[in-house]
């Protein structure tokens, strides 16, 4: 019960009455030039990061003392179906991606699909992922049978468990491109570079015929992009992704490689072209032909190559949680363990466009921080507490409840 | 625990998918060893993270799925030189959704959990029959044996024959080999009221049910299954991925094991899983120590080693560091709990398989032979070829 008005109270609190934070003393993983920075006070005031410094104080602040305790800003959860998603083999539960069932030679694009559209903001696991010190995601549009090699649109999401919940001026396209998207594309990879082509041929012209790629809208959408829009390409191979990076350059795309297994090949030219990736840092093996140099250091050389990086569990949304492992293993295969937090909070805002107002801990900020038990890519360590946007989450979810249930019943059964 | 590596090795081709015979319901008749591609580079990167051996599992597509074989893992060309010397087979059974779902959504019997047990026991009943064919025809044999004794150099009867043994079937030879106790039962099982209709099965057929598998649901269910010695072999966090997944909690390996006399087993059926199972203990342990139980490390390290151990029927001779046991021994580089863990050295049989520090410039397997060559094997930060 006492859970049950803490979580209300915490929903409820208005601006108005939201009480200053002082966290003092902790470890704070700045995500800034400032880098790491040991017994530091950080003042949250009015749901912003007010000032990070020593000796810091406010009166009628709620008082938090961190002995030493690293705290970071809210971790980006990766590209994820969370809030659109809820049991992957439901479909009645499942509204994370389309396919319109045209077939291959009526190849139908719909830009104008936007899955954030689609987001519920009291899905179960939206607590389920911020307990664990994600306090936002990127939904990620995926390609379902009967869909093309186009997914949509998605954005980013704050999870505080509100409705209106997309953060302004992240909203990106999805394009999957290689082996995978065969069965999308007509049978061959070299098709979804020819129907790329079409549909710039098509933005640009403004043609009308009847069997265009896109309807209007969707070509009024697509154009957005061609203007310098945020597109993700999902994407492994590193030939593909080297063809990705000119295509990009030429029709003046703002790219970001998703996957990107093979990137470590071209980390140089990924570096030269300032192209962000978003990696899945366990994988290790050959999972496709696509992915034949898959490698554990991925991660680390790309960095050393000055490529912005993040991390991604993809379809696993359920665990979009295990980022944080993925960091920790990227650290483990070479990467410093800074720029591995970085890379879950400030690079992950940057590369969404959130940078300004998210991702570090600085005056101004959007105070999303989290205090840890223990080193934040450590598995074992918790988040201790989640804030967002300066208001304490708490720290339930329907997973601490079924737990509590059965512990209590299991400790009876076990009692004698 | 529950590997599919080699019956779904990587590449994750069409041509490689040999883990499900999903031809029928049930094919106890099927062995996991006579798919598994000793190939399958999977093998090289578990044994970087420090496994010694491991149990290959049909897929959970059946009712009964066939038998699963415990390997060492060792490189070789041929399954035959990786089988664990003297492990017990096991039989894979799965509860649920996988196979009522698959056979359900063809008109085809089981469309029900219903339907799901009304196959294990027809398929029981059909072994307990062949093996009353059988023993039958011992008796017969024996009888016909004494008679053959009792009437040496005295003159033979022409019309007495030795009777006809009963014709092979390889699907109730299995059955009769678990309930022989000869094979051990692994059941992929998410939901508690699930494993409970499979324990009353078990008895109804006197057979023993070595784990339950995935078992996402065992928390709920903890003391039952310790009552009736059934290890619980589970991921740390995995969830949500259908309906039978949707209860899942961090909690589950440390509440599995807090009753007396519980085997809580961390598993993995995935090939980037199976890579860190020290990790995934790490999670389970700070889980259960933040809830209050008192965990220790030399604890937890069972649930990866001992426990595994014994659910597989080879506890005495491996999964604890005792003189006499085999030699596979990983030394770590830390805390193996950490995520910073890695696993130095790799010994199997006392022989030095794995050194982090003069790792092969050749991947094992041959399909990555000539690709790119330090896909596997260069990874610490190593420069890029």
């Amino acid at each position: 019960m006492k859970a049950l008005i803490a979580s209300a109270l915490a929903l409820t609190a208005s601006h108005a009455l939201a009480q200053d934070i002082l966290i003092r003393g902790a470890t704070v993983y700045t995500s800034t030039a400032k880098g790491t920075l040991t017994n530091t006070d950080v003042l949250i005031r009015d749901g912003k990061i007010h000032s990070v410094g020593s000796g810091l104080s406010a009166d009628n602040a709620t008082t938090i003392d961190a002995k030493d305790r690293a705290l970071t800003p809210g971790m980006f959860a990766g590209l994820s179906t969370v809030g659109i998603q809820e049991v992957t083999q439901e479909p009645t539960t499942d509204d994370a991606s389309i396919g319109l069932g045209a077939p291959a030679y009526e190849m139908q694009w719909r830009p104008e699909f936007d899955v954030s559209v689609a987001y519920n903001g009291r899905s179960v696991l939206v607590p389920v992922t911020r307990i664990e010190g994600m306090t936002w995601t990127v939904l990620n549009p995926g390609i379902a049978e009967g869909g093309n090699f186009l997914a949509g649109q998605g954005a980013a999401v704050t999870l505080d468990g509100r409705q209106d919940a997309v953060l302004d001026g992240s909203r990106s396209l999805f394009i999957d491109l290689g082996g995978d998207m065969n069965s999308h594309s007509g049978g061959s990879r070299a098709a979804q570079w020819m129907v790329l082509e079409q549909a710039v041929h098509e933005t640009r012209n403004r043609i009308s015929d009847e069997k265009s790629l896109m309807h209007p809208l969707g070509r009024e959408v697509f154009a957005r992009y061609l203007a310098g829009g945020r597109v993700i390409f999902n994407v492994n191979r590193a030939g593909d992704i080297v063809k990705t990076i000119a295509f990009a350059k030429k029709y003046g795309i703002k790219p970001v490689i998703a996957g990107g297994a093979e990137a470590w090949v071209v980390a140089d030219q990924l570096a030269e072209a300032k192209v962000p990736v978003i990696v899945d840092a366990l994988n290790n093996l050959p999972n496709t032909f696509d992915s034949i140099g898959s490698r554990l250091d991925n991660a680390a050389l790309l960095n050393k190559a000055g490529v912005k990086v993040t991390f991604s569990m993809f379809e696993d949304s359920h665990n979009a949680r295990k980022v944080r492992q993925l960091a920790g293993n990227a650290v483990a295969h070479g990467m410093p363990k800074e720029a591995a937090v970085t890379a879950l909070t400030a690079d992950a805002a940057d590369i969404f466009g959130l940078g300004a107002t998210r991702g570090r801990i600085a005056a101004g900020q959007v105070a999303d921080v989290v205090l840890w038990s223990g080193d934040p890519l450590e598995v074992t360590s918790l988040a201790d507490q989640v804030w967002i946007a300066g208001r304490p989450v708490d720290m339930r979810s329907r997973q601490t409840e079924l737990r509590d249930r059965y512990f209590e019943r299991l400790k009876r059964a076990t009692a004698n | 625990m529950h590997s599919h590596l080699g019956v779904y090795p990587s590449p994750g081709v069409d041509a490689h998918s040999d883990g499900n015979e999903m031809v029928d319901p049930v094919t106890a008749q099927a062995w996991a060893e006579h798919a598994v591609w000793p190939q399958d580079p999977g093998f090289e990167t578990a044994l970087q993270g420090g496994i010694t051996a491991m149990q290959i599992l049909p897929g959970s597509g059946n009712l009964i799925g066939g038998r699963g074989v415990t390997v060492k893992n060792l490189h070789s060309t041929t399954y035959q030189a990786m089988k664990f010397p003297g492990a017990p087979q096991g039989l894979k059974m799965a509860c649920g959704e996988n196979p009522k779902g698959f056979y359900g959504g063809k008109g085809q019997a089981p469309m029900t959990r219903m339907g799901n047990v009304a196959g294990y026991r027809q398929a029981f009943a059909d072994a307990q029959a062949y093996r009353e064919e059988w023993n039958k025809y011992r008796r017969e044999l024996a009888a016909y044996e004494k008679k053959q004794k009792d009437s040496s150099g005295k003159k033979k009867d022409d019309d007495d024959k030795p009777p006809s043994p009963p014709k092979r079937d390889l699907k109730s030879e299995t059955l009769v080999g678990a309930m022989d106790g000869e094979i051990l039962v692994h059941i992929h099982c998410y939901r508690a009221d699930e494993m409970a209709i499979m324990i009353d099965l078990a008895k109804e057929f006197g057979f023993k049910i070595a784990a339950f598998h995935h078992a996402v649901e065992a928390y709920k269910i903890a003391d039952l299954l310790a009552q009736n010695n059934i290890c619980g072999a589970e991921w740390a966090d995995w969830w949500g991925f259908k309906m039978e997944a949707f209860d899942g909690v961090m909690e589950n390996l440390a509440l599995t094991d807090m009753p007396k006399n519980s085997c809580a087993v961390v598993h993995s059926d995935s090939a980037e899983g199976i890579q860190r199972l020290n990790q995934e203990a790490g999670k389970a342990l700070v889980r259960g120590n933040r809830m209050g139980l008192d965990i220790s490390r030399e604890h937890a390290i069972t649930w990866l080693t001992l426990n595994a151990a014994k659910a597989l029927g080879i506890d005495k001779v491996t999964g604890t560091l005792e003189a006499g046991k085999m030699g596979d021994v990983v030394i770590w580089n830390g805390d193996p709990f950490s995520v910073y863990a890695l696993a130095e050295n790799v010994f199997i049989d006392g022989a030095l398989v794995y050194d982090r520090a003069n790792p092969s410039t050749k991947p094992a397997s041959d399909f990555l032979l000539g690709q790119y060559e330090t896909a596997v094997h260069v990874d610490n930060g190593g420069s890029a070829q």
